[in-house]
């Protein structure tokens, strides 16, 4: 029988793997904004402006951000400004144009649930920011991400795109949490320690909810939050899908699947950088990152997800015609 | 005779506004009695509550929504996305019928096949006269490059989309030749999908003939046409990209055929190689299912501006290894001029009368046409021979005296950029409309022809309706829309 050898266009590798960092980015983005909307209802130790800078860091914006006191107009541009790249209306337009350029590489099913994403999102977009109400766009925007990613577990080979857009997803969600955990780190760890009021542990609360893992923390350590114990759970933690650590074994599981399928390819660069970091993390022990530089620790994380990123255009995506050919 | 109302038993809350005239309707007689073929149809339709049909005309326009069927029309900030008309009465075709049309089409395509391996070889058809050389030489769509080069089975061809009307007396004739880059065909198929959920059982006691195969045929076409010792030819199919109106088309005819979409960017041209970057390196290319004209394919040969080609394609393709479908040069034959020759043209190479005939046709070049033109432009239509699309047309009835003037100048300064034919009242097909009663609109039909070891013509085609009222552009870049094509028995 006929049978067209698989390949996967370097362009469309490329598409896929940023439909999904795209759609990861959205659903974080989202979760965070709302996770804090709901904070603020409470009486809280810090001010409106503090916690807003502190999503702001979280989000990658630049510290020094003017701030207006305007928390809805502040969320309007977080969620729905369409002139904003990073709010989660651009995300979600992102990826789908992504996907959209790549229409014939994804399932029908994909590309229907994504586009249906992208009509229920932008009917939800409110006409100004005084009309912002979020109690119908975020979970549109949360589980319109979880049913695409089960409609592509479902529906597509899991193949080479396959494996990048665990990449792009992976990848985008060790960076979010690593910048999460960072901000946490300077602004919540430095000041409480360890001794907990009760203000403070409505942030703690709120830090695992913006990684989905406050259930997942408590089945493994109960209630009881602990500085250590969160670190440790949304770094080191090999099981929870949000945790820095399986993040990473993700990546590096689906890193090596595509060398594998791309037969001939000069990885070997990109998969060492990726299986040191696994396995950074993997013999990592919590008292040991406590007692040296926790904030230096993320930030070395995320320099090496960074390298990741780097490396795999080299690799696959903008390598030099010159360099394939002598091969 | 003038415009009446239907009368008689079928004068319902249905067909309340049904007009008749000179235009041949394709669901009445001109007396007003049903055609057979139509009678279930309009029987259904009749039963169906009027809300009911109106549900499943919305359950369609959501459907066409989520799958991105859709076209984006600018002017919003974000740019608003509407999806392409599509009405929900099919348009019948007989089976007697349709078979006379696949033995013109048939006879057609081979003919203009052998034409342009004439024109780009020895051009016995000039040397005798029978086409006059300044009509080849003078078409902007004429290729020089391609003299002398041998095309695989002499192939030039490989896809075209021939759009047909229905004249008053029920005669099918060509408008025209579209043997460039025809689109429309993903519409051809989704519409028969999205027909098959809303009217099903309708269209089973129909015993409608299966469209669904066009894909497979257009594959084992661009097989069949690979460079000499590639027995497992990688294809590929080249779009201009997600800007492109066909994009839609593009990704799904690569994706329900299995082959690559690709960009001019994913192509590297090496030694007259074609390869496409992807994440294993270079990979051999063999065959190119292009959507990309002529003019943008190869910034070395052609157009030195485009960025939508790969530099190299041409002399890639020159060395026999690469085969591009269709092509290059192609569009002499559809040369709106060049269209009047057609006729002789299949008498040239076939030796038998066209099966099909042509619209009668004024060339400008002729000065006796040209004359008689001028004197009547406000009953002809007016058009470029080199645009497609609806574009750079005069429709005389429908004219301005500043519009008439404009052309006269313009067919004076450029005779051979112009031909006029007679104002056409073609055929009428019924069409649900928005207050949930039926109309006559005007409507064409594109049949999809491949040529490759074999002619394969899926049966039926493109109908597109005018759905303005009155309108005879069925363009859908000017208010056109679209329907599904059943060929019965």
């Amino acid at each position: 029988m006929y049978q067209q050898e698989t390949q996967l266009l370097s362009r469309v590798a490329d598409s896929l793997y940023w439909t999904s960092r795209y759609l990861e980015r959205a659903e974080h983005t989202a979760r965070l904004v709302d996770i804090n909307m709901g904070l603020m209802l409470d009486k809280s130790a810090i001010s409106e402006e503090r916690r807003w800078r502190r999503v702001l860091a979280a989000l990658g914006y630049p510290r020094d951000i003017e701030w207006n006191d305007d928390v809805h107009s502040l969320v309007y541009t977080l969620c729905f400004s369409t002139t904003h790249a990073g709010s989660v209306i651009s995300c979600v337009i992102a990826a789908r144009e992504n996907a959209r350029q790549i229409r014939e590489a994804i399932s029908t099913e994909q590309w229907q649930r994504l586009n249906r994403l992208f009509h229920d999102v932008s009917r939800l977009r409110p006409e100004s920011p005084s009309d912002t109400q979020l109690s119908e766009f975020m979970p549109t925007v949360i589980d319109g991400v979880h049913l695409f990613q089960g409609v592509t577990d479902t529906t597509l080979s899991h193949g080479e795109g396959w494996q990048f857009l665990q990449v792009g997803r992976f990848l985008e969600r060790a960076t979010a949490t690593a910048k999460l955990l960072d901000v946490h780190q300077e602004e919540v760890f430095a000041e409480t320690g360890d001794a907990v009021d009760a203000y403070g542990y409505l942030e703690w609360i709120g830090l695992l909810r913006t990684c989905t893992a406050f259930e997942a923390y408590c089945k493994v350590y109960t209630a009881d939050l602990t500085y250590e114990r969160i670190l440790e759970f949304l770094l080191l933690d090999a099981e929870f899908p949000h945790s820095i650590r399986f993040s990473i074994d993700h990546l590096h599981q689906s890193l090596d699947a595509i060398q594998q399928e791309s037969l001939g390819q000069q990885a070997a660069e990109l998969m060492r950088v990726s299986g040191k970091l696994q396995a950074s993390l993997g013999y990592a022990q919590i008292s040991e990152i406590v007692a040296q530089d926790p904030a230096r620790y993320l930030r070395r994380i995320l320099e090496q997800c960074r390298l990741i990123h780097d490396l795999i255009y080299e690799v696959y995506i903008q390598y030099s015609v010159q360099t394939a050919l002598a091969m | 005779m003038g415009t009446t109302l239907l009368r008689g038993e079928f004068d319902s809350r249905l067909l309340r506004e049904y007009f008749l005239d000179d235009a041949y309707d394709e669901m009445f007689t001109s007396n007003g009695v049903i055609r057979p073929h139509y009678a279930a149809l309009l029987k259904v339709l009749s039963d169906l509550p009027s809300e009911e049909l109106q549900r499943r005309k919305q359950s369609a326009d959501v459907s066409f929504l989520m799958q991105g069927i859709t076209f984006t029309v600018y002017g919003r900030e974000e740019g608003t996305e509407r999806i392409f008309p599509y009405d929900l009465i099919p348009r019948l075709v007989t089976g007697e019928d349709w078979d006379r049309i696949e033995r013109g089409l048939t006879q057609r395509i081979t003919a203009l096949n052998l034409f342009l391996h004439d024109v780009y070889h020895d051009g016995k058809i000039l040397a005798q006269g029978v086409i006059p050389r300044e009509i080849v030489y003078s078409c902007q769509h004429f290729r020089r490059q391609m003299r002398g080069l041998q095309v695989p089975r002499n192939v030039y061809v490989a896809v075209a989309g021939t759009d047909l009307l229905r004249l008053n007396n029920g005669e099918y004739v060509v408008l025209e030749d579209n043997l460039r880059v025809p689109s429309g065909v993903s519409y051809m198929l989704t519409n028969r999908r999205i027909m098959k959920r809303t009217l099903p059982y309708l269209f089973h006691s129909y015993g409608v003939r299966p469209i669904e195969n066009y894909t497979q045929a257009l594959l084992s076409t661009l097989r069949s046409l690979a460079p000499e010792g590639r027995p497992e030819p990688v294809i590929v199919l080249l779009t201009p990209g997600v800007y492109n109106s066909a994009y839609f088309e593009h990704t799904y005819l690569a994706r329900q055929m299995g082959i690559e979409l690709v960009e001019g960017r994913d192509l590297v041209i090496h030694d007259n190689v074609v390869y496409m970057r992807t994440t294993g390196g270079l990979k051999r290319v063999d065959v190119i299912y292009r959507r990309v004209d002529d003019d943008f394919i190869d910034p070395l040969a052609f157009r030195p501006d485009s960025i939508l080609g790969a530099a190299g394609l041409f002399n890639a393709y020159r060395s026999g290894n690469v085969t591009l479908a269709n092509a290059f040069g192609t569009g002499v034959a559809d040369d709106k001029a060049l269209y009047a020759y057609v006729p002789a043209i299949i008498r040239y190479y076939l030796g038998e009368d066209p099966i099909i005939n042509n619209v009668e046709t004024y060339l400008m070049t002729d000065r006796a046409q040209r004359e008689y033109t001028l004197e009547n432009l406000q009953n002809l239509v007016v058009k470029a021979v080199g645009e497609s699309g609806g574009y750079g047309m005069l429709i005389g009835p429908q004219s301005t005296a500043a519009d008439r003037e404009e052309f006269r100048r313009r067919i004076e300064v450029n005779p051979r950029n112009y031909i006029a034919q007679p104002t056409l009242d073609f055929s009428r097909s019924p069409c649900l409309l928005e207050d949930g009663t039926i109309e006559p609109r005007h409507v064409d039909l594109r049949p999809y022809i491949l040529y490759g070891d074999k002619v394969t013509i899926v049966p039926g085609g493109l109908t597109r309706v005018a759905l303005r009222k009155g309108s005879l552009v069925v363009n859908s870049s000017q208010g056109g829309g679209s329907k599904d094509t059943w060929v019965l028995g």
